[in-house]
């Protein structure tokens, strides 16, 4: 099976939840389509939303929480089907 | 006070230090990781380092920063605007160190930060508000009895909604009773609440807003300002006075202000903002900030008093410097937030490493930024590079100083909003000072703006 990882379009701050109260948007082990938000991106205090941007499950989450993130850098990865 | 800490960044930060310096106060800078050439940290006599670039790990984090007042031995901290700024645990923080909060009290912050109570705080004061329902509305029967007494067209909100999310306006009862469970349904999906409420909704309406000012006994208004030229609920352009304002209205909105400020026994510099009617000539509350405000300089320019000076001689426990009838107003002034944003791509942030910046010159042009050439603007804190503000003895001469200040700026680097701004200054709704709240992103949707 293939594997995709998902790359940060813009530099800024990472996030893994939609707010700190509230679950993360996917975890090692969900299944996610390609439209799945898996995280968003602080720019200049506009939020960018990260999709998946294919179907299958999440094997491995590369960025950390709220840290700092710039173009291209890993946010996880997703072992298609 | 002998040294200030100055708990904020970029152009506030800058503007403060500066202010402290011309009152032989010492400056202490914060800065993150992102921020280590920022001009803000060169500006000040003393900096400290107070953490990693995200802001909820530096700028927001009040231990850290009180503790480096503390050590540094500054007893005073001015928290800008944002940020900590009306954080009323900020402010009780920094007191229980037994250092100065430029600023009113933790308990006026908390008041005016809590909008049903401000709004009580409002009525009591004789401030006009909102008519509607001050509250969620049970059942259709009492909605439509509601908007009967607030007069159509309404706005059904959402009580957890804000922002300007979750709102749908109906222009009569048939239109509200289809709406009602229709708006229930999408504020429960959306804010995990089903709770609406009724508010008269204001077309055309204006964001008119007064500069207040106290020490607790004495409390004064340096004139209103005109914030409606706005995107996405961010002003764009700001102008000290109100084009157009009726005299009568001016008067009632300012007394208005100044009577909320009594009321809470205000301390400082506080904005409080209007929501005007032009069809009814009516004006209504909309909140209180409890902080000096991006859009000072227009108050500045109008009438030649220096108010962030005033907010830190009122903190050291110096009375109010000039009483009402020493404000006086003269001419027009005009500020322009210009942002490292892109225009052509829905105003897109532009972060980079400015190559070059030429900010415009001459007579009555004033330039506040934290940043020059070779400087970073970072993807980490707001897009606001700089703001340009001029002033003149009529609003036409203004507009065509600030059209022409626009035509100067030029910045390699990042791309910014001055070729869209200069835009503006040649639309016929704004040259006449006759634009609403609505007015720019209705022009820019219009693809106008390009």
């Amino acid at each position: 099976m293939s594997e995709h990882v998902v790359q940060s379009p813009l530099p800024g701050i990472f996030y893994t939840k939609p707010s700190p109260e509230q679950p993360p948007f996917v975890e090692v082990g969900s299944v996610v389509a390609a439209d799945t938000v898996v995280g968003l991106v602080e720019v200049m205090k506009q939020f960018a939303e990260v999709k998946a941007g294919v179907n299958g499950t999440v094997k491995e989450i590369h960025a950390e929480n709220e840290g700092v993130i710039g173009p291209g850098d890993r946010i996880l990865t997703v072992e298609e089907g | 006070m002998r040294k200030l800490l100055v708990a904020n960044r970029g152009e506030i930060a800058v503007r403060v230090i500066r202010a402290a310096r011309e009152l032989g106060i010492g400056t202490v800078a914060v800065y993150s990781e992102a921020d280590q050439d920022a001009l803000h940290v060169k500006l000040a006599d003393e900096r400290v380092l107070i953490g990693p670039p995200a802001a909820s790990r530096s700028y927001l984090n009040m231990d850290v920063i009180v503790t480096a007042a503390v050590d540094l031995g500054a007893d005073a901290v001015h928290p800008g605007y944002g940020f900590l700024s009306e954080r009323a645990e900020f402010a009780e923080k920094v007191a229980a160190a037994r250092l100065t909060f430029v600023g009113p009290s933790a308990e006026t912050i908390r008041l005016m930060g809590d909008k049903a109570r401000a709004r009580s705080a409002a009525e009591a004061a004789g401030v006009p508000t909102v008519p509607g329902s001050n509250g969620p509305v049970d059942g259709l029967a009492e909605a439509l009895a509601e908007a009967e007494q607030a007069g159509y067209p309404v706005a059904v909100k959402a009580a957890a909604g804000g922002g300007g999310r979750g709102i749908r306006v109906v222009a009569d009862a048939a239109e509200l009773t289809e709406a009602l469970p229709v708006a229930r349904a999408e504020a429960q999906a959306a804010f995990g609440s089903g709770l609406v409420y009724i508010e008269r909704f204001v077309p055309n309406a204006r964001h008119i807003e007064v500069q207040v000012f106290g020490d607790g006994q004495n409390f004064v208004h340096l004139g209103e300002r005109e914030c409606s030229m706005q995107r996405r609920r961010q002003k764009v352009i700001e102008e000290a006075g109100a084009p157009g304002l009726p005299e009568d209205v001016r008067t009632a909105m300012t007394e208005a202000a100044v009577a909320l400020a009594k009321v809470s026994g205000y301390s400082g510099a506080g904005t409080v903002e209007f929501l005007y009617d032009p069809a009814r000539g009516e004006f209504y509350f909309i909140e209180m900030n409890t902080r000096i405000q991006v859009e000072h300089p227009v108050t500045e320019m109008v009438t030649g008093r220096d108010l962030v000076r005033e907010q830190l001689t009122v903190a050291s426990g110096a009375p109010l410097s000039f009483a009402q009838s020493d404000v006086e107003f003269r001419g027009h002034a005009i500020e322009v937030r210009l942002n490292a944003e892109n225009p052509d791509f829905g105003f897109m942030p532009s972060p980079g490493a400015i190559t070059s910046m030429r900010m415009p010159g001459g007579p009555f042009v004033r330039v506040d930024s934290g940043f020059g050439p070779g400087s970073e603007v970072s993807p980490f804190y707001d897009s606001l590079l700089a703001k340009i503000v001029v002033w003149a003895d009529s609003r036409p001469a203004a507009v065509a100083r600030m059209a022409r200040t626009l035509d100067e700026v030029e910045i390699e680097g990042v791309v910014t909003t001055a070729g869209f701004l200069r835009r503006v200054t040649d639309v016929a709704e704004f040259r006449e000072g006759r634009y609403h709240t609505t007015f720019l992103e209705d022009w820019i949707a219009g693809g106008a703006g390009k």
